[in-house]
């Protein structure tokens, strides 16, 4: 089933690989085999009480008032939960890394702002008991405007998802509204090439489905502390995101998990953790909370919709040599990890592909859906169906074979990518061989002898003079709409920031540690101006341009040097092949 | 509401417990008699994590009401193993990387026992049409039915159902 291509790369691979290539048993299956593995729900608790919750049947809706009285004497009902109850009723996930503002409320308290937000929880004896009474807790709501489309959420007037960020749009660093990546000048590109091509691509949302539900029991332990067996994908995150909404000490919670039933991403938002620990913190009894399919698929988080532009700019030959791609994020009404998921996005433009003119606009939008999360690879997959679309449609125009087309474009090694960072250990052209191969999808002995190893560098390793523009401070986008302001000059890594950025206290009113903001630039020499007859600046310590290296075959390793091999593998450490 | 008594074998020992009338098998089995063996993935009757063998044939218990098993005998994948000794399904479940998450396992198993029992040498189709109930949202339905496939291979249908 697995097979190992060993000729391919053959010079830097070791052998002495003791776990790939081979099958090895999971830890966890004979328990999966025999039904003894304990998922969070196979516990059993004397006096478990269940937790349903009451939600919002609008999109968008102010809450005039919450009448609870019929349900707290409903038989079976042992407390009803409002968001006054919640000790610290406003979250965001990434608060933890002090990465964006509160803006989710556990319980909504003013406003809803998706169908089936969480309104009201009733915690009683059965569930049957729990779900009688949910019938008789009266919300009343006055009904607002609503927005369900990215573009319309970002244009004047229209209706505040979330009060946190007025413009609808998620605000980086607070004072940028989407994510921007500027390489070279596309504009003149698009000026000089051959063929403009623009497409439109819409994903829609998805839900994960995993068969187990989301769901939590929490039961008081005798020392004061808390038992939690939790679905959590991230164990640790959602403990300290219960922590800080419940207001105690994290050692005060003990998390039982990691035995997930399907989790693809949708049970990391810490749905249902924060809530049944209240419960069982506020009655003394443990406290059981599980989604039901309908809530699952209805209201758990799914993956976000996006929708993406592709502009590129294609010469007859072939070769790409401008993308502009401005893509939206549906995030829903809160931003749980959308504003992450944008972050994945621009740095995985524009694909795996070397393009010497590279602009994109990201936004996360702010619209009246239910909130999107994770998603197996969100922010990457959506926009690789879109650029891989776009590739066959470019392959056509140039009239080129497709799979042709993607070798003739892919990264080499030693190319410089739009993010200012040298590609190594490309190997697109070989998957695509491959591909092709397995596939007998004949392709030209051109296309069969080339390889990552070769015609990458040299003047495909130069940074260009790159034009910018004010769009991406705050403000609606479409006010900002003027000329270049500047241009940085060839060989410029990064683009100094005029201002400090700020990071609002979050917890308690208290203020943030102070950060050292990581995208600072550290204080450097102006680049030398570019020349292509030189080897590019010694910013890039690590990478050896091929244009300076001697032609293939690869010069021999240098004379043993004691490593592990999987060392020589490493992107993140800037290593690369012998 | 007034709890009604059912008495059935679970898994070969005689169990019992009162339940409501409109109680399903799947939280009798899991919170009153502790066998955690069936899951709970939609509760529709869709999904197929809460199947068990009532005398034999496979069941939702999750749509199968608990005082009409009054006197039968009810399989789960608890109940699979003798002893330290896996089950040909579990083994062949165990060699063929069949499980992921492990959540779908133990109806998969049920489901597959009652193929075998009745069917000792299936077809591919019909194992497929066996665990057609069953969803596996780790996608891993290949490994799943190599694993049946090569359990009746070895006669697991034979040996013991």
């Amino acid at each position: 089933m697995l097979e190992m291509r060993k000729e391919i790369f053959a010079d830097e691979r070791d052998d002495n690989l003791n776990v790939v290539g081979k099958g090895v048993q999971r830890q966890d299956m004979p328990g999966h085999v025999t039904a003894r593995t304990r998922f969070f729900d196979d516990h059993a608790f004397d006096g478990l009480l269940h937790l349903k919750l009451v939600r919002s049947p609008h999109h968008h809706a102010r809450i005039r008032s919450i009448d609870v009285s019929a349900a707290e004497r409903a038989p079976g009902v042992k407390r009803v939960l409002r968001g006054a109850d919640v000790p610290v009723n406003k979250n965001t996930l990434l608060s933890l890394i002090n990465f964006g503002k509160d803006d989710e409320p556990t319980l909504a308290v003013d406003k809803v702002r998706y169908k089936g937000e969480p309104v009201v929880a009733i915690l009683a004896d059965s569930e049957a008991e729990a779900l009688a009474a949910r019938k008789l807790v009266r919300v009343e709501y006055d009904l607002l405007p609503t927005v369900f489309d990215v573009e319309e959420a970002l244009k004047p007037g229209a209706p505040v998802v979330n009060e946190t960020y007025p413009g609808n749009y998620f605000e980086y660093h607070q004072r940028f509204d989407h994510q921007k990546l500027r390489f070279g000048d596309v504009e003149a590109a698009f000026a000089r090439a051959d063929h403009v091509i623009e497409h439109r691509y819409q994903m829609s949302p998805i839900e994960h489905a995993p068969t187990e539900t989301n769901g939590t029991i929490a039961a008081p332990d005798q020392n004061g502390r808390y038992l939690v067996h939790s679905c959590a994908q991230g164990l640790f995150f959602s403990l300290d995101t219960t922590a800080k909404i419940v207001n105690v000490p994290s050692n005060q919670l003990h998390f039982v998990g990691g035995t997930v039933g399907g989790g693809f991403g949708g049970k990391v938002d810490s749905l249902t953790e924060p809530l049944t620990v209240l419960g069982a913190m506020l009655t003394g009894r443990p406290v059981r909370y599980v989604l039901d399919r309908e809530e699952e698929m209805l209201y758990g988080s799914p993956r976000g919709a996006e929708r993406i532009y592709v502009k590129d700019g294609l010469m007859r030959d072939g070769r790409i040599v401008a993308r502009y791609i401005r893509s939206y994020f549906d995030a829903g009404a809160y931003t749980r990890l959308s504003s992450y998921a944008a972050i994945k996005c621009t740095a995985h433009v524009p694909g795996p592909y070397s393009i010497p003119n590279v602009a994109s606009d990201i936004y996360v939008a702010y619209t009246n859906r239910c909130p999107s999360t994770a998603m197996r690879g969100f922010g990457v997959t959506a926009v690789d169906f879109a650029l891989e679309c776009q590739m066959d449609r470019l392959a056509e125009a140039a009239n080129m074979d497709p799979v042709e087309f993607r070798i003739l474009n892919a990264y080499r090694d030693g190319d410089m990518k739009p993010h200012r960072r040298v590609a190594k250990n490309t190997a697109l052209v070989e998957c695509v061989q491959v591909a092709a191969e397995k596939a007998n999808w004949p392709i030209s002995e051109q296309a069969r002898r080339a390889s990552s190893l070769t015609g990458g560098g040299g003047e495909r390793a130069q940074i260009p003079a790159t034009p910018l523009d004010e769009r991406g401070q705050i403000g609606r986008p479409d006010t900002r709409n003027g000329p270049a302001t500047q241009t940085l000059p060839a060989g410029t890594t990064r683009i100094p920031l005029s201002k400090q950025p700020v990071f609002e206290g979050a917890r308690d009113g208290k203020p943030a540690p102070v950060q050292v903001p990581r995208y600072e630039a550290p204080p450097r020499q102006n680049p030398p101006p570019y020349d292509p007859a030189i080897a590019p600046p010694s910013l890039q310590p690590a990478y050896q341009p091929a244009a300076s290296a001697p032609p293939l075959p690869i010069p021999p390793a240098a004379p043993a040097q004691p490593q592990h091999g999987a060392v020589r593998f490493s992107s993140v450490f800037g290593t690369r092949r012998r | 509401m007034a709890k009604l008594p059912v008495q059935f074998r679970l898994n070969g020992s005689e169990r019992a417990g009162f339940v409501d009338p409109a109680g399903n098998l799947l939280d009798l089995l899991r919170r009153g008699l502790g066998d955690f063996g069936p899951k709970y993935g939609c509760g529709q009757g869709t999904c197929g994590v809460c199947t068990v063998l009532v005398d034999s044939e496979p069941q939702l218990s999750c749509l199968t009401l608990a005082i009409s098993c009054e006197g039968k005998q009810i399989e789960t994948a608890s109940g699979m193993a003798d002893g330290p000794n896996l089950h040909p399904l579990q083994q062949a479940f165990m060699d063929n990387f069949a499980a992921q998450c492990g959540f779908c396992t133990p109806g998969m198993l049920t489901a597959a026992r009652a193929l075998l029992t009745k069917n000792p040498n299936p077809t591919r189709d019909e194992v497929v049409e066996a665990i057609s109930g069953n969803i596996c949202r780790c996608t891993g339905y290949e490994p799943i039915i190599a694993a049946i496939l090569a359990a009746a291979a070895g006669g697991a249908g034979m040996r013991r159902a």
